[in-house]
């Protein structure tokens, strides 16, 4: 029968063999080559968006930490400084004051006669005058006799930077390009320079059209005061809510209700969190606008679900036979949680918390809608009054120099996002190493 | 009293309660620890406790419920007459709180005595000058009536204040003696502490629910004063959205659907751009790449999910949407806007990427090897065996991660903010600038809002709409992945 079989086949060599492939195979090795080409380029294109988003923002705002300055010698009697506060335009005469820095300045570097002093006072910040009165407000022995480093104009600052041109200048009703010339020659005599920006760090927003001014001071202790007050309000709800949930709650309609509850509030848009905030915490309760104290609490709401789930996470993976143990020994169930279960839980729970946090720190959109857009002159006070006071926060500032006309700004907005792309990097690096460091296998 | 010293002092006195009733369990024991029924510190917690928690609800309820108080009273002294043609109630009462709060500045800083302060009229004194030479700067001169109404206000507030303090104080001084009347060495300190304990968890956990309940009430609310001014039917299916600002009059025109055209385009871009980058991503993570490899992509492509949105927002503005409109809408002739759909869809596509591929990589890293090995045995190629085998059983978690992704794009705000542009639009052309239901509700909800008005209150309503997409979006995720899961043993 075998033999029959054997001999009906025709003795033509097969149509394919594992040696020689034919068309059908080699169509579908093509197409395993295909399948396998998308996936790695899909990586590659995931990948390479981030090396393109990162460096976009790194080429446009790492400028924004350096910053052109005028120095210039200033000299203040007590006469001035008494005759100055007590007129009604104070900046106008501590802006005497500075030109009087500057021609003698522009003297000794032999300049005076080359340019017109109203051209050469123009290149300086508008700023420049209120940073002389403070300085001058917190003196004690006079004649005040300094080097003052003022603040350059924002073109000025942008032409040393490349952002501004001749040919902006030519249409510009705020710089002319004889005043770039002129910024050019004393960059030359060494009065002007280019250098690191402290301010840009510490100073308030300043005003909108003072794009040299504008300083991340405020939207730091924003940022500040918003995740104590999260920190305060969401690890110990979180933790609590989580401990009852995980290792004390019966299985009944209740339970599931608030862990449906939980992990939709998860996935609910961030913005409608906004909307509750300036509903219940604004409108309602009557709590302060752009207050850093609603913003916390706005984002304690955010952050819960991110620290409950973390949080059972963690507390489910402690090994049953630790908490049989303790409840063997004699110990509650209470005792059991608190002095057994909670502290091996702790790493997972302290990492779940720093990564609710960063989250907490980047979000924008409810902090629009509780009024943190306002323009903020005037630092917060300290903690626990300074939880009112208006103040801004990080990504509420990117947001609020973005809407600025001035393209100086957008340098800001990038440099602040810089700030808080590395504030993002400190926490999740401090969470990884903490994970990796407590991290127990059972 | 203000409020942080009232808590400094509930603190400080649970401390010493805790010592209190500590020692009394140890002196009832006649110090020998053996013949108590709980451990010492339990009969302290126990003191402190009963001291704290009373005495802290009452202080929060009392917060919450002493300015509606406080503005019904004065809301019902002020006389009608007060109240002119051209402002609402709410509006002269914004106003008095603004008095009052004026009249606390002037004698905080010493400009005004607190006697002065009680009995000054509009008669004899400019308020407002006074009252602006602390930096209280007011809208308009100060009438008799609101100056009055502000002064009860103010009057009644520190009695209130002044009643909470003693009633705070004296509901704590209450539960202490009641605990320390019942320490004995037979009292069975640690069961109650534990119930005490239980309880603040249970409250805890429900504050989820709180939560949940306040988002629906709130914009329940104010959704249903919007429908009393304006029409459901035009709201819903109305083309034309164009609010007129609140002051100039006008009537304005809310037509949810161009806002739920921007939106619904921008989403599905995006899903074009997330749906095969993701998913692709994480079929090479699961089945192709080594496990170096891995260990690289995944964090790497995780990153864009830890990117704060205002990030990718400025991304959209200032690289994206420029880059777009001279490369591409330009010299097509389609448009001469830098934001545009196109814009926020391709940023947003890219932010998605990580959450439908990471959710991806799980689910199809959960099918079960043997019905690879299977498949290969049969002599399928890896890819046939990905897509006949491996992705037909992981299909109903596939669909459920881009159900997610959908309901992340359609309530995501900032990148639209920043890359969609304002002009509610109904146009097929993705290189035109539209907007969406999120970005109007940032424009309607900032700066100065009216409750009164409907320019306001659409926001609500827009709030509600896009809850209940969200929603409607997790909860249909959640059931098909439920409902359609397949089991492997």
């Amino acid at each position: 029968m075998s033999d029959a079989t054997a001999h009906s086949t025709p003795a033509t060599p097969p149509a394919s063999s594992l040696f020689k492939q034919d068309d059908r195979v080699k169509r579908r090795n093509a197409a395993e080559k295909r399948f396998k080409a998308y996936g790695l380029a899909a990586i590659g294109v995931g990948v390479t968006m981030l090396i393109i988003l990162v460096s976009s923002v790194l080429s446009q705002g790492l400028s924004s930490f350096r910053q052109t300055f005028v120095t210039l010698p200033v000299t203040i009697t007590q006469a001035e400084f008494e005759a100055a506060e007590a007129s009604m335009l104070k900046t106008g005469k501590y802006k005497k004051l500075i030109q009087r820095g500057l021609e003698q300045r522009l003297a000794t570097a032999e300049l005076s006669d080359v340019v017109a002093i109203k051209d050469a006072m123009g290149l300086l910040s508008g700023q420049a005058p209120a940073d002389l009165r403070v300085a001058a407000l917190s003196n004690q022995t006079w004649p005040l006799r300094q080097e003052f480093r003022f603040l350059a104009n924002g073109r000025v600052d942008g032409y040393f930077k490349g952002r501004v041109t001749m040919e902006i200048a030519e249409r510009d009703s705020r710089i002319s390009p004889e005043q770039l010339q002129l910024s050019q020659q004393l960059a030359d005599a060494g009065i002007m320079e280019t250098r690191f920006n402290r301010g840009f760090l510490t100073r308030t927003d300043g005003s909108p059209t003072r794009p040299e001014a504008a300083g991340l001071g405020v939207a730091f202790l924003g940022s500040l005061y918003m995740m104590m007050v999260v920190l305060a309000l969401a690890l110990p709800i979180g933790v609590a809510t989580s401990i009852y949930l995980e290792e004390f709650a019966p299985k009944n309609r209740w339970t599931d209700l608030i862990e449906v509850n939980i992990s939709n509030l998860a996935a609910v848009p961030s913005i409608v969190f906004g909307i509750l905030g300036l509903a219940i915490f604004i409108n309602f309760a009557g709590l302060p606008q752009s207050a850093p104290l609603v913003g916390g609490l706005v984002l304690t709401l955010m952050t819960l679900p991110t620290i409950i789930i973390a949080t059972r996470a963690s507390l489910k993976s402690v090994p049953p036979s630790i908490r049989d143990a303790a409840l063997g020994l004699g110990a509650s169930k209470m005792q059991t949680v608190f002095h057994h279960v909670l502290p091996l839980a702790a790493p997972g729970i302290l990492t779940g918390t720093i990564i609710g946090l960063a989250q907490a720190l980047g979000e924008t959109a409810p902090l629009l809608l509780i009024g943190m857009v306002a323009l903020v002159q005037n630092y917060p006070s300290a903690p626990p009054a300074g939880l009112e006071d208006p103040a801004t926060a990080l990504p509420v500032q990117v947001y609020i120099w973005t809407t600025r006309s001035d393209p100086a700004f957008v340098e800001r907005a990038s440099g602040a996002i810089i700030v808080l792309l590395a504030f993002l990097l400190i926490m999740n690096i401090a969470a990884i190493l903490l994970r990796r460091r407590f991290e127990r296998r059972w | 009293m203000p409020v942080i010293w009232i808590l400094t002092l509930i603190l400080v006195f649970s401390i010493i309660g805790f010592f209190l009733g500590r020692s009394r369990a140890m002196a009832s024991a006649g110090g020998d620890m053996r013949s108590l029924h709980s451990l010492p510190s339990y009969y302290g917690y126990n003191s402190a406790l009963f001291l704290a928690v009373p005495s802290l609800i009452l202080l929060g309820l009392w917060l919450i419920l002493q300015p509606i108080y406080i503005e019904n009273r004065i809301s019902g002294l002020l006389p009608a007459a007060a109240i002119s043609e051209d402002t609402t109630r709410s509006l002269v009462m914004s106003d008095v709180r603004r008095v009052a709060e004026g009249l606390d500045v002037a004698v905080d800083q010493g400009a005004m005595t607190a006697d002065e302060a009680r009995n000054i009229r509009t008669e004899f004194v400019d308020v407002r000058e006074r009252l602006g030479s602390v930096g209280v700067a007011l809208g308009s001169e100060v009438d008799a009536p609101i100056l009055n109404a502000a002064q009860q206000y103010r009057e009644l507030s520190s009695t209130m204040n002044i009643v909470m303090t003693v009633l705070v104080l004296a509901l704590g001084a209450a539960g202490l003696t009641f605990s320390y009347v019942r320490t004995d060495k037979d009292f069975r300190a640690r069961n109650v502490v534990e119930s005490v304990i239980k309880g603040l968890l249970i409250l805890a956990s429900t504050i989820a629910i709180l939560t949940t309940v306040g988002i629906v009430f709130s914009m329940l609310f104010e959704t249903r004063n919007f429908f009393t001014q304006y029409n459901w039917v035009e709201f819903f299916f109305g083309t034309v959205w164009d609010p007129s600002f609140s002051g100039r009059g006008g009537l304005s025109e809310f037509g949810l659907i161009p806002l739920l055209w921007g939106t619904l385009y921008i989403s599905f871009i995006a899903l074009s751009v997330a749906v095969p980058i993701g998913l692709f991503a994480a079929i090479y993570m699961s089945e192709y790449a080594s496990p170096r490899m891995r260990s690289f992509a995944k964090p790497v492509i995780e990153v864009l999910a830890g990117i704060p949105t205002i990030v990718y927002g400025l991304f959209a503005l200032i690289t994206v949407g420029p880059f777009l409109r001279d490369f591409i809408a330009e010299p097509m002739g389609l448009g001469s806007s830098s934001s545009s759909v196109m814009t926020a869809g391709l940023v947003m596509g890219i932010m998605l990427i990580p959450f439908v591929s990471s959710l991806s990589d799980d689910i199809i890293n959960a099918v079960p090897q043997a019905m690879r090995d299977g498949s290969f045995g049969l002599g399928a190629t890896h890819s046939e065996t990905i897509r006949q085998v491996v992705i037909p059983a992981a299909l109903p978690g596939i669909v459920g991660a881009i159900l997610l992704a959908t309901s992340r794009a359609i309530g995501e705000t900032m990148i639209v903010v920043l890359g969609a542009g304002a002009a509610a639009k109904l146009d097929l052309n993705p290189f035109e600038a539209m907007t969406t239901v999120t970005v109007k509700i940032v424009s309607q909800l900032t700066g100065d809002t009216d409750f009164s008005s409907p320019e306001t209150l659409v926001a609500f309503a827009l709030g509600l709409t896009l809850f209940v997409m969200t929603l409607g979006l997790n909860v249909l995720a959640l059931y098909i992945v439920r409902k359609y899961r397949e089991q492997y043993e």
